[in-house]
């Protein structure tokens, strides 16, 4: 139920939602401007959050400002380490061993699932439903424990070095991962039972927070939210980085546009993100981990390189300017949430107040990564 | 003792502490067994450092209540700001006068006992309302105006199926409603086929009315902590907070204990053995684990969803039980 915002003549009022709001996660502030409960205009403002990735990167090498690229989006970190690291190994031309690779898209894969049950949870508390966040955490929790025996860290890891990775996987880690599947499995057949299928909830989100393609496409919007308005876009498969090329795996898209679209390509890409993981196990070579003579510090030569990843929240891409020396002259940081929040201003016009906070909730936003 | 009751003075006294300490002894306990059974279903533990099993749990929950200070905001209403939390724990208490929780134990019987605890409960939501309206919040008054609409569309049905149900008994007197269910639980409100075929429907109708009457989840329109904050009581600290929350397990209470009195025979025993207050107590806190339960597995429903539910499905379908119900008392 929306009504075209043109339409109303009545009086408005501005209701200030946030910063410490309990549904904008984090310190996302919206001014909404509305009619009764019909929302005219919601103007996102941000910045609570700024931490100048991008000027921090100026004036630090190569290796120090490895640990920042975990803080962005501190949900998915070990993807925005993925991106960081091949970036400047593609400027360098600092090449990986393949067993580095595969250990690189098995963290990555894991840490895409920890932030899509991170999303999970708190996207139903969102709907009024308290009870799916404890569970989706208590899976949260066992990819929690693997990602830490790896990186020592549970939330923002610091695990690629340039050329590999800090630290070889061991059989702990292999057999976790092993056991992990199958369980992962089983919940998320759980949750479609327990959640998906629930009629309040199916009430809450389908034909409700439309974005349409062409929506997406004027505001650069990626990741699920594209994916859920019927465009084929992955990174993984079109632009394909890594050793993701040698695995088999399918990008769920949805093409109803809806709440329930994007919700039901997340749930879908845990599930080929537990295939790909169970597929990188079993071809995983033996051998190093991390490249032969790369030097401590890194001087890339002069010149400037753009590559990005698929982050668990869209593309996430880094540029990076070498003026030769060991501190980058410019790093330019394209952050999916930005591009996500953006949309919201334009889709929510007309909406009812609960049904927008379901489309904002439906976006994933993780608000460090939009004010980077 | 019961030479000592019948003195009217010394009766009145028993009765007011005994409904006074009944109330708030449940808001409290059932506040603990609200965190206990939401952490069952979170698999989680709940409150255990306090007291044996978290038992003390809601005395130091009350204590801490108690001592915070009072925070009346700038621009507030301040006589309705102050009254409001007053008005809506009063009418609350004031159902039980007429509650019959067994034979015996009744504190006033009144002739007209339905008709008084549907006009009490109707009372809270002005309570709500100027509440969220004198706190001067926006979010307030959102919620305000919700609890509006949601009470009046869901009074209607509830109303249409107490008329069946009295269409039936014949009687306002909730004590005469349960006697004429005594016997086993062939003989309850819930089965009497032969007054409608619809019966059993039109206590589930009547389960979801009290859900939407008293606030709670999915319904909890009033509250929706992920929209609008606390909703109405956003601006409430210490005790006005604190009686808001216990005027929602009272109203719970009621709503569970007219349920067993109007459908489930009240204190019958459904095998026509030992009926007594122990089986109203069973039959209530079943009720109330349900509500619980409720609360606890269901995302919360839109708001014209909740409308659409009561205008589109309970008011007609309460309609043509009230309809099915006059036929069947004209035939037999």
């Amino acid at each position: 139920m929306s009504i075209d915002a043109k339409t109303i003549q009545g009086e408005t009022f501005v209701v200030n939602m946030g910063p410490q709001h309990p549904a904008t996660h984090g310190v996302l502030r919206i001014k909404l401007t509305m009619d009764g409960e019909f929302i005219m205009n919601a103007e996102p403002v941000i910045g609570y959050s700024h931490r100048m990735q991008e000027k921090m990167a100026e004036n630090r090498t190569y290796g120090q400002y490895f640990p920042n690229t975990g803080r962005i989006d501190y949900a998915g970190a070990m993807i925005y380490n993925f991106g960081y690291a091949c970036t400047v190994e593609r400027l360098a031309g600092v090449s990986v061993p393949e067993r580095a690779e595969y250990i690189r898209v098995i963290t990555s894969e894991l840490s895409r699932i920890a932030s899509h049950l991170l999303w999970f949870g708190p996207f139903i508390i969102d709907l009024g439903g308290l009870t799916p966040l404890l569970y989706s955490f208590d899976d949260r929790e066992i990819v929690l424990d693997l990602l830490e025996s790896v990186s020592g860290a549970r939330l923002t890891h610091s695990y690629f070095r340039f050329g590999g990775v800090y630290n070889d996987i061991d059989d702990d880690f292999m057999a976790g991962c092993r056991t992990f599947i199958p369980r992962m499995r089983e919940r998320l057949t759980m949750f479609r039972r327990l959640v998906t299928d629930n009629i309040i909830f199916r009430k809450r989100v389908e034909g409700i927070g439309m974005i349409s393609p062409e929506l997406c496409r004027k505001y650069g919007a990626t990741g699920p939210v594209l994916r859920g308005s019927g465009i084929n876009y992955d990174v993984r498969k079109n632009e394909p980085y890594s050793v993701y090329p040698l695995l088999d795996f399918d990008i769920p898209v949805f093409k109803e546009c809806d709440s329930l679209a994007r919700y039901n390509v997340r749930m879908e890409e845990m599930n080929q993100s537990l295939r790909i993981i169970g597929q990188a196990l079993d071809k995983l070579p033996t051998g190093p981990v991390m490249a032969e003579k790369v030097p401590r510090n890194l001087k890339p030569p002069k010149g400037e390189c753009y590559f990005n990843v698929e982050g668990a929240r869209g593309s996430f891409g880094i540029r990076i300017i070498s003026d030769g020396t060991e501190i980058p002259y410019r790093l330019k940081l394209r952050t999916p949430c930005f591009a996500n929040l953006s949309l919201f201003e334009e889709a929510s016009r007309g909406m009812l107040l609960a049904d927008a906070l379901a489309l904002l909730g439906s976006l994933d936003l993780c608000i460090p990564d939009v004010d980077r | 003792m019961t030479e000592l009751l019948s003195s009217e003075p010394i009766r009145l006294l028993v009765f007011l502490v005994g409904i006074i300490a009944f109330v708030g002894l449940n808001a409290a306990y059932l506040s603990l067994l609200e965190r206990k059974e939401s952490a069952w279903f979170q698999v989680r533990l709940g409150p255990t450092e306090v007291g044996p099993w978290g038992l003390l749990q809601p005395i130091a929950d009350g204590i801490k209540l108690a001592g915070k200070q009072i925070i009346i905001p700038d621009g507030v209403d301040k006589i309705l700001f102050k009254l409001s939390p007053v008005m809506i724990i009063l009418p609350a208490i004031m159902n039980f006068v007429t509650i019959p929780f067994s034979e015996t134990i009744v504190a006033r019987n009144i002739h007209l006992g339905l008709l008084m605890i549907l006009s009490f409960t109707s009372f809270n939501v002005m309570g709500i309302m100027l509440g969220g309206w004198a706190s001067r919040n926006k979010y307030s008054v959102i919620s305000s105006a919700r609890v509006v609409a949601q009470n009046v569309a869901y009074e209607i049905p509830m109303f249409l199926i107490v008329i069946s149900l009295v269409m039936v008994t014949h009687t306002f007197d909730l004590r005469e409603t349960v006697l004429l269910q005594s016997g086993g639980f062939w003989n309850w409100n819930l089965f009497n086929f032969g007054a409608s075929p619809l019966m059993p429907v039109s206590c589930l109708m009547f389960l979801v009315c009290m859900l939407a009457e008293t606030n709670r989840s999915p319904f909890d329109m009033m509250e929706a902590e992920s929209e609008l904050i606390a909703g109405a009581m956003t601006e409430y600290s210490g005790m006005g907070f604190g009686l808001f929350f216990i005027s929602e397990y009272a109203n719970i209470l009621v709503g569970s204990c007219l349920l067993t009195i109007l459908f489930l025979g009240g204190w019958n025993c459904p095998f026509g053995l030992f009926p007594g207050l122990h089986w109203f107590l069973i039959k209530m806190y079943c009720i109330i684990f349900v509500v619980i339960w409720i609360r606890w597995s269901f995302p919360r429903i839109q708001f014209y969803g909740l409308l659409n539910l009561s205008w589109k499905i309970l008011i007609p379908l309460s309609l043509v039980h009230l309809l099915l119900t006059c036929v069947m008392v004209k035939i037999w």
